[in-house]
């Protein structure tokens, strides 16, 4: 399933999409940078609470193919610029990242 | 034989916000080179790791990545406090962050262990209050 396609099924917001294309291939759940860094992998969906510019770094470098915000955190404009300089997709959830994941499970 | 290409990098220690720009770049200029995805996916969390523990614990410093025929070599140089105990350093969950850093999702303690986990080799050279060096290898 396509990044485009999780949102259109999910109902969550786009916050940018340079890569809507982009296939999902699983999720991770997580907010210490350290610890997912260490453990996201390449392609999957990662759901956090976290809103601050080095998220877009660790989803570069973990190869996420897009970051879900749950409960609606909102980003500063740098940020959701950066994202699509790098072509870091970035959705926003209105609900908690245990719904968040639940949302997805079947789908990715 | 070829010749190494080595980049290098200054990692600015007053702007937590922009750390990680050398590793984003290390990325993209390994990937251009046709490096193995794993491989530069592990050079470059090593360096980031390494990057956030510079800004944080040593006002920034500098780093260089040579590229070999078989390995990419990360180096680290800081002119920072040092570390007192490296084996401490290296447990998992060991931080000394302060609380300004923890809130933006660092300082877990997973630093230094994520960079030896990612590396095939990690050696770290510190003398107190001089620096620390940081030497890592990733085989390919």
């Amino acid at each position: 399933m396509t990044v485009k396609e999780l949102c259109e099924k999910t109902g969550f917001a786009a916050v940018c999409l340079p890569e809507p294309e982009r296939e999902v291939s699983g999720c991770y759940c997580g907010d210490l940078l350290s610890w997912v860094m260490g453990r996201a992998s390449s392609g999957q969906a990662w759901i956090t609470i976290m809103s601050n510019i080095n998220i877009v770094a660790v989803a570069t470098l973990c190869d996420t193919a897009v970051i879900i915000l749950s409960e609606n955190v909102a980003l500063e404009e740098n940020v959701i610029s950066t994202a699509e300089q790098r072509g870091v997709n970035i959705v926003s959830a209105p609900v908690p990242t245990f719904e968040a994941a639940k949302a997805i499970a079947g789908l990715v | 034989m070829s010749e190494s290409l080595r980049f290098h990098f200054n990692v600015d220690g007053s702007n937590f916000t922009t750390a990680g720009q050398a590793s984003v770049q290390v990325k993209k200029n390994l990937r251009e080179l046709g490096i193995p995805a794993d491989v530069i996916r592990r050079v470059s969390i090593a360096m980031y790791e390494g990057e956030i523990n510079m800004v944080i614990h040593a006002h920034g410093g500098e780093a260089d990545v040579v590229v070999y025929e078989d390995r990419i070599e990360i180096i680290l140089n800081d002119h920072g406090p040092g570390i007192p105990n490296i084996e401490l350093a290296m447990k998992e969950g060991y931080s000394t962050a302060p609380d300004n850093i923890r809130s933006l999702g660092f300082g877990a303690g997973m630093g230094l262990p994520n960079m030896k986990r990612y590396t095939d080799k990690m050696d770290i050279e510190t003398e107190l209050g001089k620096g620390t060096k940081i030497t890592m290898c990733v085989n390919f």
